[in-house]
C-alpha cells in the first residue's frame, strides 16, 4: 500500500492520500503504520523466531568450547519490549517517509460512499470526505474467531495480540495449521514455553505435503506437541485465570480436556472489506472469501477502484507479493510503464524452527499439471556442518528439486528444509526465473562449506529409490 | 566429431554431423599444431582402438567391420567431418609416416591402413594385441587424496576402472599431519568454518542478551573443548572416506608417490618402505602448501594454517601475517572467541577479489577489535619464553622506508600464499611441465598436460582457482571424460565463492576492477546499497555495514556479470544467484522477482541506486 502510494507521489507529483485505520482486535491491542507485516506479521514473528534461535546457539555454544550456563531463562518482558521498540521505530520510519513523498496521511477509518468518494471516521468519531479519480483497496485481512466455540472471543488470542503481550503466554495452545500457527508454535517453544499446537487436518495446507510432515516432524522433535485431529469445543476461564480447553477427538468422537495460559488461535484471515461498503461503490466481491475480485491490471468491478495485497481474491497473501503489486500499479497508473505483476514462481520462506523455503510448483502440483511420468524430483538428506559439532539432530534437513523428466529437465519448484532457508531460496528464485534446467543447477559449482550447495549436488531421484541421504563431505 | 563405437555383429557406426573437431585451434601456429600433436598421442594413449578414417572410404568401412564383426571397441575420428581434418592428416603423418587413411592404432601401437590390419588379423598378431589389454598394474593412479583426487578416483571406479589413490602427509616444520582427505576436511573449509562458527555463536551469545535470555557473566571460550570436537568431526570424515574408496573398490596406499619412469610411480610408506606401481593414466592432485618467509626463525616459532586447528593449546596473543582469505578468515575466528589479534599486511587485502569490498571486510574487522599493520614484513622471529603457547618477539620493516618494529605475541601464523606440491613428485623423470617460478602446472581444457597420458585437478593447476567444489567438479568430470562417454569439460567461469570472515563476502562473477578492465567503465552500470539485517536492529548493531553490489552490462541487456554481498549468511545467499548468473541473470529479472520476506538476499530484488549517480546509500535507521 505505502509502496503504491509513494511511488507516484514522489516521483511524479500526483496528489497521493493514504487512509489507514486500525480497529483494535478484540483483545484491544492496536499498533501503528504499516499494516500486518510491521506490526503484527513477519517483522515481529521474524525477530521472536531470532530470539528462539538464539536459545538454540546458546545451547550448540558449549560444544563450540564456550562457558556458557546450562539452562539459561528467556525473559518475555525483556524480547517483546525490544521487539516492539523495534516496530514503533519503523512506524515512525513510515510517517516520515509518506511526508517527505508528500503523501497526506489520516489515520481514519474509511468507507465509500460513491465510486469516487471515501467518508472517513476518526477515532472520536469525527468525520471527513475524500474524493479521488484512482482509489487502491489494500486493507489486508485480520486473523479469523471460530464463530462457534463457547468462550473462544472472549478469552482466546489471536496474532494481531501475541506479538505485543507484554507478559509472557505461558503455557499456551495454539489451534490452527495454518504457516502462522506453527510459526508461533515454533517460537513459543523456542523460547521454552509449553506450547501445544491443535490442527483439525493437514498442516500447511497448499504447500508441498512431504515437505509440511517433515516441519511438523521437527517440531515435534524440538519439543512442540501436537494433538493431531482435534477441534476445540470450549474455553472456559478457571476462578485460577488458567483456561480450560474442552476438545473433541474426531477419529474417536473422544472428548479431552487440558489447562493452558494462553489459547491462540491461528485458524486462517478474513479480509478486511465488509466494513468498506463497497457495494456503494459497485465493487464485486467473492461471496465465499469475501475478498475483492480482481483482473491481471488488479482493477476491480470498477475499473478505476483497484485491490491489491491480502484483500484481493486469488493473490499470494505475502508482504513482497503485495508491496511489489503496489509499485507495478502505481506505475501504470501514472503512465509510467505497462509492466503486470507476475504471481507465478514467488517464493516464501516459513520461519519454523527448521525454516521451509520454496519456491515454483509442490511435487502435488507438478504431478497434477504434467503427470507423474513427466515429472522427475531429485531429492537429498543433508547435514548442516554446523550441526556436527553442535550434536544437533538433522533428520529433518532435506531438500527436494521438482523438474520436468524431458531434458533438459527445466526446474519447476525447489524446496529447502533446514537453517537459513529464506537466503538459500531467494536466488534459485532468480534461477526459476531465469528458466534453471538441472543440468544448468548442476554445472554451477557449489559453494564450500554450505547448506546452499547441496542444491547443486542433487543426483538421486526418487524414481530411481535409492537411499537420498548425504554421506561424508 | 570423436565417437565411440560399441562393436557387436551386424552394426554399423551410426552416421556423424560435421562438426568442428577442436574448436577454435586452427592449424596455422606451431604452438596450435604442438597441441594438436599433443591431443593426437592422446586419442592414440586412450583407446584401445583408434581409427583415423574418412567417412566415405571404403578401405576404412572394411576396418570398421572387421573389428565389429570380432566384438572390439574402437574409436574413429573421421576426417572429412572435422574442419581441422587436413591438419590432423599432416600431424598423423609426421607422427606414423602414413599419410593415407584408415590410420589405425591397436594398444598404442601403429598397425597400419586396412591392408597391414587385415594381415595382423590373419596372422594372429591383432589378436595378440587386443589381449594384451592390461599391460599395466591399474587403469589409473590418482597422486593426491584431497577433494579433486578422492572425486576422480571414486568416479573412475564407478565406471568399472581399477584405480589407486596414493596420498601422504608430509608433517608441517611444526610436526603437524593428518589423515586423508587433504586440505578441505583437514586443514581448511571444514575446521576453518567450525571454527567461524564457533565465533559466530560468541555474537549470538551477546546477541542473546538484547532478545531476552537472561545470564550475567561474559561468556567464557575454551580452546581444547572446541578443537577436540572440531578433531572429532574431522576424525569421522577422513575414516568415511577410507570406508567409501573401500566400498568402491579404489585402492589407498598411505604413501608418497615419486614419477620413476613412464607410467611408472614408485610409493614410499612411513617406513620407507618403497614399492612400484605402473598405470595407463595418472592425475596429479597434490595440492597445496602454506608458505613460509624464509626469514630467520620461521620454520623453528612460526605455526600455519596446517598447524592451527589442531593446536593443543589456545595460541593466545596472535600475529597473523598475510592478507589472503586464509589470513582473514582465521584472524576474524580468532578475535572471534576473545583473542588478542593483530594482522600484518605487506599491500592490498584479498588480493584478486573485489577491492571495495575487500576494505569493507578489512574495515569491519578493525570495527571489532583487530588490528592492522599496513606495509610491514616481518625479517625475524625470535623465541623470549618456551611454552604452550610461548613468548616471540618479532622484528618487521616498513616496505615503504627504513622503519622498522617490534612486537611481544604468543603465536605467530603465516598466512601469505601457498605453494604447489609439484617439485617432489619425479615430474622431470617423465617430462611434464610445470611453471618454474609457480610450480603450477599448465593443462589445456580437458585438464590434461603437456604428457598426454598425465592429467592434473585441483590447486596445482596453473591459472585455475583454488576451490575445493572447483577441484571436485574438475576431477569428476575429468574421469567421465576419460572412463565413459562424457564430453563435457569443467567450466571455470563464474565460480561463486565466499570468504568466512566475521562479516561473510559471497561473491560470483567479476570484481568491479576486472570487470571496469574487461567492459570499459563506461559500458557498466553498478547498483549497491547498505542494508540492515533484520536481526541486528534488535541486537543493536550497525546499521551501514552489510552491503550489496552487482555489476552489470549496460549494453548486453544489463547482464549481471559480478555479483557481491557482505552480510551474514553470505555463502548461503550466493548460492542460488550463482545458479542464476549461469542462466544469464539480467537486472530486468532481479527487478522482476519478488523478495523472501524478511530475509538479507531479498535486498537484491529492489536495488536501484546507481554507483554512477552518486546517491547516498546509508540506512537512516529504516
Amino acid at each position: 500500500m505505502l509502496q503504491c502510494a509513494t511511488d507516484p507521489a514522489a516521483q511524479l507529483g500526483k496528489k497521493v492520500a493514504v487512509v489507514d485505520y486500525v480497529e483494535p482486535s478484540p483483545r484491544g491491542t492496536r499498533w501503528g503504520l504499516g499494516g500486518t507485516c510491521v506490526n503484527v506479521g513477519c517483522i515481529p514473528k521474524k525477530l521472536m523466531h531470532q530470539a528462539a534461535l538464539l536459545g538454540d546457539r546458546i545451547r550448540d555454544a558449549p560444544h563450540y568450547g564456550w562457558e556458557v550456563p546450562q539452562q539459561v531463562p528467556h525473559d518475555w518482558r525483556k524480547m517483546a519490549e525490544a521487539v516492539q521498540n523495534h516496530v514503533k521505530s519503523l512506524n515512525w520510519g513510515h510517517r516520515v517517509q509518506l511526508q517527505d513523498r508528500k503523501v497526506k496521511y489520516f489515520n481514519i477509518k474509511a468507507s465509500f460512499v460513491n465510486e469516487h468518494v471515501v467518508c472517513g471516521v476518526t477515532k472520536g468519531g469525527k468525520e471527513t470526505l475524500l474524493s479521488a479519480e484512482h482509489i487502491v483497496i489494500a486493507t489486508g485481512g485480520r486473523p479469523r474467531y471460530p464463530t462457534n466455540i463457547e468462550g473462544a472471543l472472549e478469552h482466546g488470542i489471536t496474532s494481531d495480540d501475541i506479538f505485543w503481550l507484554k507478559e509472557s503466554p505461558g503455557k499456551t495452545l495454539v489451534v490452527g495449521a495454518s504457516y502462522v500457527a506453527l510459526e508461533c508454535a515454533g517460537f513459543l517453544t523456542g523460547l521454552s514455553l509449553d506450547t501445544t499446537v491443535m490442527m483439525r487436518s493437514i498442516p500447511l495446507r497448499g504447500f508441498d505435503q512431504q515437505m509440511s510432515s517433515l516441519v511438523t516432524e521437527h517440531m515435534a522433535s524440538h519439543g512442540t506437541q501436537f494433538l493431531r485431529g482435534c477441534t476445540p469445543s470450549r474455553v472456559k476461564k478457571l476462578p485460577d485465570g488458567q483456561l480450560q480447553v474442552t476438545w473433541k477427538d474426531l477419529a474417536s468422537g473422544r472428548e479431552d480436556m487440558g489447562t493452558f495460559d494462553t489459547v491462540l488461535w491461528a485458524i486462517g484471515r478474513v479480509p478486511e472489506t465488509r466494513s468498506l461498503n463497497l457495494e456503494k461503490a459497485g465493487v464485486n466481491t467473492n461471496p465465499n472469501t469475501h475478498k475483492i475480485l480482481v483482473d491481471a491490471q488488479e482493477a476491480t468491478s470498477v475499473p478505476h477502484i483497484y485491490a491489491i495485497g491480502d484483500a484481493a481474491e486469488g493473490r499470494p497473501e505475502l508482504t513482497p507479493t503485495a508491496t511489489m503489486a503496489g509499485r507495478l500499479l502505481a506505475q501504470r497508473l501514472c503512465g509510467q510503464s505497462s509492466d503486470l505483476m507476475d504471481y507465478d514462481n514467488v517464493p516464501t520462506t516459513v520461519f519454523t524452527p527448521l525454516e521451509y523455503g520454496c519456491v515454483g510448483l509442490s511435487e502435488e502440483e507438478a504431478v497434477a499439471r504434467h503427470g507423474e511420468e513427466h515429472v522427475e524430483v531429485y531429492h537429498a538428506f543433508y547435514k548442516p556442518l554446523e550441526f556436527t559439532v553442535a550434536e544437533r539432530d538433522s533428520s529433518q534437513c532435506y531438500i527436494k528439486m521438482v523438474c520436468l523428466r524431458e531434458p533438459p529437465q527445466l526446474v519447476l519448484g525447489l524446496h529447502f528444509l533446514g537453517p537459513n532457508a529464506g537466503e538459500v531460496t531467494q536466488g534459485f528464485a532468480l534461477g526459476i526465473k531465469c528458466g534453471a534446467s538441472y543440468t544448468q543447477v548442476m554445472r554451477t559449482v557449489g559453494i564450500h562449506p554450505t547448506c546452499a550447495e547441496e542444491v547443486a549436488k542433487l543426483r538421486i531421484t526418487k524414481r530411481s529409490g535409492l537411499e537420498p541421504t548425504v554421506t561424508g563431505c | 566429431r570423436l565417437g565411440s563405437v560399441r562393436g557387436v555383429p551386424g552394426s554399423s557406426p551410426p552416421g556423424r554431423r560435421a562438426r568442428p573437431w577442436f574448436p577454435g585451434i586452427s592449424c596455422t601456429s606451431a604452438e596450435a599444431r604442438e597441441e594438436l600433436r599433443r591431443r593426437l598421442l592422446g586419442l592414440i594413449e586412450d583407446n584401445r582402438v583408434m581409427i583415423f578414417s574418412k567417412s566415405y572410404c571404403p578401405h576404412s568401412t572394411r576396418v570398421k567391420e572387421l573389428f565389429s564383426s570380432l566384438g572390439v571397441e574402437y574409436n574413429i575420428l573421421e576426417l572429412d567431418q572435422v574442419d581441422d581434418g587436413a591438419s590432423v592428416q599432416e600431424v598423423l603423418s609426421e607422427i606414423t609416416n602414413q599419410i593415407t587413411v584408415p590410420n589405425v592404432f591397436v594398444n598404442k601401437v601403429h598397425m597400419g591402413g586396412c591392408d597391414r590390419t587385415f594381415q595382423a588379423h590373419q596372422s594372429g598378431l591383432l589378436q595378440k594385441l587386443l589381449q594384451k589389454e592390461s599391460a599395466y598394474d591399474y587403469d589409473l593412479i590418482v597422486i593426491g587424496g584431497g577433494s579433486g583426487g578422492l572425486a576422480c578416483a571414486q568416479e573412475a571406479a564407478i565406471l568399472g576402472k581399477k584405480v589407486m589413490v596414493l596420498d601422504f602427509v608430509v608433517p608441517s616444520p611444526q610436526g603437524t599431519s593428518w589423515g586423508l582427505g587433504g586440505t578441505c576436511v583437514n586443514v581448511g573449509c571444514v575446521p576453518k568454518k567450525l571454527m567461524h562458527q564457533a565465533a559466530l555463536l560468541g555474537q549470538a551469545l551477546s546477541d542473546s542478551r538484547k532478545f531476552g535470555w537472561e545470564y550475567n557473566q561474559q561468556a567464557k571460550h575454551n580452546w581444547e573443548t572446541m578443537t577436540e570436537a572440531i578433531q572429532n568431526h574431522i576424525g569421522s570424515l577422513n575414516w568415511s572416506y577410507r570406508v567409501s574408496l573401500r566400498e568402491k573398490a579404489v585402492a589407498y596406499v598411505n604413501s608418497y608417490g615419486e614419477f620413476v619412469e613412464h607410467h611408472k610411480i614408485k610409493a614410499t610408506n612411513r617406513k620407507g618402505q618403497e614399492t612400484c606401481y605402473t598405470a595407463a593414466k595418472f592425475v596429479i592432485a597434490t595440492g597445496e602448501r602454506p608458505r613460509y618467509l624464509g626469514i630467520q626463525g620461521d620454520k623453528e616459532y612460526c605455526i600455519t594454517s596446517d598447524d592451527l586447528f589442531s593446536l593443543p593449546y589456545c595460541p593466545g596473543k596472535t600475529l597473523v601475517v598475510g592478507a589472503s582469505y586464509v589470513a582473514l578468515e582465521c584472524a576474524g575466528f580468532l578475535a572471534g572467541i576473545g583473542l588478542d589479534v593483530t594482522v600484518m599486511v605487506r599491500s592490498v587485502l584479498l588480493r584478486g577479489f573485489d577491492q571495495e569490498m575487500a576494505e569493507k571486510v578489512g574495515s569491519y574487522m578493525e570495527q571489532h577489535g583487530i588490528k592492522f599493520l599496513r606495509k610491514f614484513i616481518p625479517v625475524m622471529v625470535q623465541q623470549l619464553e618456551k611454552g604452550l603457547p610461548g613468548k616471540l618477539k618479532v622484528v618487521a620493516k616498513s616496505t615503504e622506508g627504513p622503519e622498522t618494529m617490534e612486537g611481544v605475541y604468543n603465536t605467530v601464523l603465516l598466512a601469505i600464499g601457498r605453494d604447489s606440491c609439484t617439485r617432489k613428485i619425479g615430474l622431470e623423470k617423465i617430462g611434464v611441465k610445470i611453471n618454474e617460478k609457480t610450480g603450477k602446472i599448465p593443462v589445456n581444457d580437458v585438464e590434461q598436460t603437456n604428457v598426454p597420458y598425465v592429467y592434473a585437478v585441483g590447486d596445482v593447476l596453473e591459472g585455475k582457482l583454488e576451490l575445493t567444489p572447483v577441484a571436485i567438479q574438475a576431477g569428476k568430470l575429468l574421469a567421465r571424460r576419460l572412463f565413459g562417454d562424457h564430453l563435457e569439460k569443467c567450466d571455470y567461469i563464474n565460480v561463486p565463492t565466499t570468504v568466512f570472515t566475521p562479516l561473510e563476502y559471497g561473491c560470483c562473477g567479476l570484481s568491479e576492477e576486472k570487470a571496469i578492465e574487461v567492459y570499459k567503465k563506461e559500458n557498466l552500470e553498478v547498483y549497491h546499497t547498505f542494508f540492515w539485517p533484520l536481526e541486528w536492529t534488535v541486537a543493536g548493531r550497525d546499521n551501514n555495514t552489510c552491503y550489496a553490489k552487482i555489476i552489470c552490462n549496460k549494453f548486453n541487456n544489463n547482464r549481471v556479470i559480478g555479483f557481491h554481498i557482505l552480510g551474514p549468511n553470505a555463502g548461503e545467499v550466493t548460492q542460488g544467484f550463482a545458479v542464476a548468473m549461469k542462466c544469464g541473470l539480467t537486472k530486468q529479472l532481479l527487478d522482476d522477482t519478488i523478495g523472501i520476506h524478511p530475509t538479507c538476499g531479498e535486498v537484491f530484488t529492489t536495488l536501484e541506486i546507481t554507483k554512477s549517480s552518486g546517491l547516498d546509500i546509508s540506512q537512516k535507521g529504516c
